[in-house]
């Protein structure tokens, strides 16, 4: 009696969730259309200045011209290969170093009683202006970016890592230390695969906090990069200009955000569900 | 698996424990226990719950030190971890982002043992608590018994001398719980280790030791120590019950810790009027 009936429960339920989801998309592009379509109304007909406010079609211009003819500093591939390097090298840097420390200082209460005091001092500062100082030491080059992209993201990871590292099990640790686990065995084996989880909700803060580390550096002083490229079209009023590259910019944050949804996918499978970690920030 | 060992004897002299709580004050969780457990014994703790059973055996273990008094084994005070000891903690111990199998290798693999010799002697194991082909499982896929026994592969894998176990089976059904007893008793009979065993069934506790603590309300000291001459090997746990010499142990152990558990529940109501 009931074998088909719950076929068909399960049928529909399924055909009501893809209708859903079919109306949900609908939706998304509905709204993006509407958005870029009254954009482009709005400055065709003047309501709006296109000065000020660009346009769609003069971003799209804009971009193509970029793209075909490059920019003053060279290639616009060039421009954002030289961002997405300075990210990512700031982003590992911070990470590793967010993690050590975390890890160090979570590990030995003493170090970090001392340390604490300076770490909230230096966490209160607006690290931003850091990157006049690395401009200073470091040059135009590449390394100033890095250096800012590393102490933005130093800091999200550190505090998670630390805090990770604080609320792992002890009966976990009490488990290890049983079975013949030295202490940097117990820190291999369980203290940092359980902070994990932790430290993995800080790196989607990280991931964006090394991008804008490398663009404002880059704002700063710089010979190339997409935020050199931001702060030309800037001086220029080229509106198209600067939404044309926050385009792009967006465009590289939400595929690097992808990939890491991907790792994360891989190096929590152990999980049963998603538990919500809470993500320190502020930059 | 390694060779038999046998465990060394078990001395806690005048051991009392103290804990700061989170509201700041100290409160006793143990106070002068006084216990000896011969080597290779199998001796049973009974008491009422939050006594400081646990307490006991984590002293015992060396992951914790007392306030007062000292702890030996096999003639060594205990000054850190207790060299070969096994401990079936009362709560989930197992690591959750290893799966099953590399959670019952780790111990081998923590003393020395390459990661292949380490894995065939965990499948080796996981047979023995009946858990094969869970091998790539994570704990959080299995059932609280399932695990219990995995907990149970990973402690008993290191061959201890010296086992300390928590209510190790309180979380199996009635029928995997005789099967797990029988093999637990096989396998003490093979490599005889000292084990304290801290249970809340008392039946369970006459038919498996040597010798039954029955503990006081906490601050827990030592009330009773009662030798249970039944013979071994006692075969099946489940038909000794009926023994006449079982019956007469059990009566007499139960007087006493009858008095305290009911102690207990009304030192329990007597805080919970306070409160209110
Ligand atoms: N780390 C700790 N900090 C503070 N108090 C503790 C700590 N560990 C145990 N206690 C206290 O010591 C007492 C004894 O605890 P213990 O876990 O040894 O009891 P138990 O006899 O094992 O109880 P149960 O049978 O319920 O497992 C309890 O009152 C408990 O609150
Ligand atoms: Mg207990």
């Amino acid at each position: 009696m009931s074998g088909a009936q719950e076929i068909d429960v399960a049928k529909l339920a399924r055909m009501r969730a893809a209708r859903y989801r079919k109306l949900v998309l609908a939706g998304r592009v509905g709204t993006l259309v509407f958005i870029v379509g009254a954009w482009q109304l709005l400055t065709d007909y003047k309501i709006i200045d296109p000065f000020f406010a660009g346009s769609p079609l003069g971003i799209i211009e804009r971009l193509a011209d970029w793209f075909t003819h490059g920019t003053a500093y060279g290639s616009f591939w060039y421009q954002i290969w030289v961002t997405m390097e300075e990210s990512l090298l700031g982003f590992f840097a911070g990470v590793t170093a967010g993690v050590f420390f975390g890890v160090l200082l979570g590990e030995i209460p003493l170090l970090s009683d001392i340390l604490t005091p300076y770490i909230k001092v230096v966490n209160a500062l607006p690290r931003i202006v850091l990157g006049s100082i690395f401009v200073i030491w470091l040059g135009l080059g590449l390394p100033s970016k890095v250096m800012l992209a590393a102490v933005l993201v130093f800091f999200v990871v550190f505090f998670n890592a630390y805090q990770g590292v604080k609320s792992v099990d002890r009966n976990l640790v009490n488990h290890a230390r049983i079975l013949g686990a030295s202490r940097l065995e117990v820190v291999w084996h369980v203290v940092v695969p359980s902070a994990t989880s932790w430290i993995i909700a800080s790196l989607h803060v990280a991931l964006g906090f090394s991008i804008i580390g490398a663009i404002v550096g880059e704002f700063l002083g710089a010979q190339h990069g997409l935020g050199l490229v931001i702060a030309t079209a800037q001086n220029n009023f080229d509106t198209d200009g600067v939404f044309g590259a926050m385009l792009i910019i967006g465009i590289i944050a939400i595929s690097a955000e992808g990939l890491m949804a991907m790792a994360e996918k891989r190096l929590l499978a152990w999980r049963p569900a998603r538990a919500s970690e809470n993500e320190a920030g502020g930059i | 698996m390694s060779k038999p060992t046998s465990g060394g004897d078990i001395v806690l002299a005048g051991v009392t424990k103290r804990f700061v709580t989170p509201t700041g004050q100290a409160m006793t969780a143990i106070r002068d226990v006084n216990l000896k457990i011969g080597a290779g014994k199998f001796c049973a703790i009974v008491g009422p719950t939050g006594c400081g059973k646990s307490t006991t055996l984590t002293l015992t273990s060396g992951l914790d030190t007392p306030s007062a008094g000292t702890v030996h084994v096999g003639g060594r005070q205990v000054d850190g971890i207790t060299p070969g000891v096994g401990f079936v903690f009362q709560h989930d111990a197992l690591l959750p982002w290893k799966p099953v199998i590399a959670n019952v290798a780790l111990g081998p693999q923590l003393r020395g043992a390459s990661k292949t010799e380490a894995r065939a002697q965990a499948r080796e194991w996981l047979a023995t608590v009946g858990l094969s082909g869970f091998e790539e499982h994570y704990p959080h896929q299995l059932s609280g018994g399932m695990r219990k026994r995995v907990q149970l592969a990973a402690t008993l894998i290191n061959n201890p001398s010296l086992l300390m176990m928590d209510e190790p089976f309180s979380a199996l059904d009635v029928q995997t719980r005789a099967i797990m007893t029988n093999e637990l008793m096989r396998l003490w009979e093979q490599s005889r280790p000292s084990v304290m065993f801290v249970t809340h069934d008392l039946e369970e506790a006459i038919a498996i030791a040597d010798q039954v603590v029955v503990m006081t309300v906490g601050p827990a000291t030592v009330k009773d120590v009662f030798e249970i001459d039944l013979p071994r090997p006692r075969g099946q746990i489940q038909d000794i019950r009926f023994d006449a010499r079982f019956l007469e142990l059990y009566k007499m152990i139960w007087t006493s810790l009858r008095e305290e558990v009911e102690r207990s529940y009304a030192m329990a109501a007597a805080r919970k009027a306070g409160d209110k």
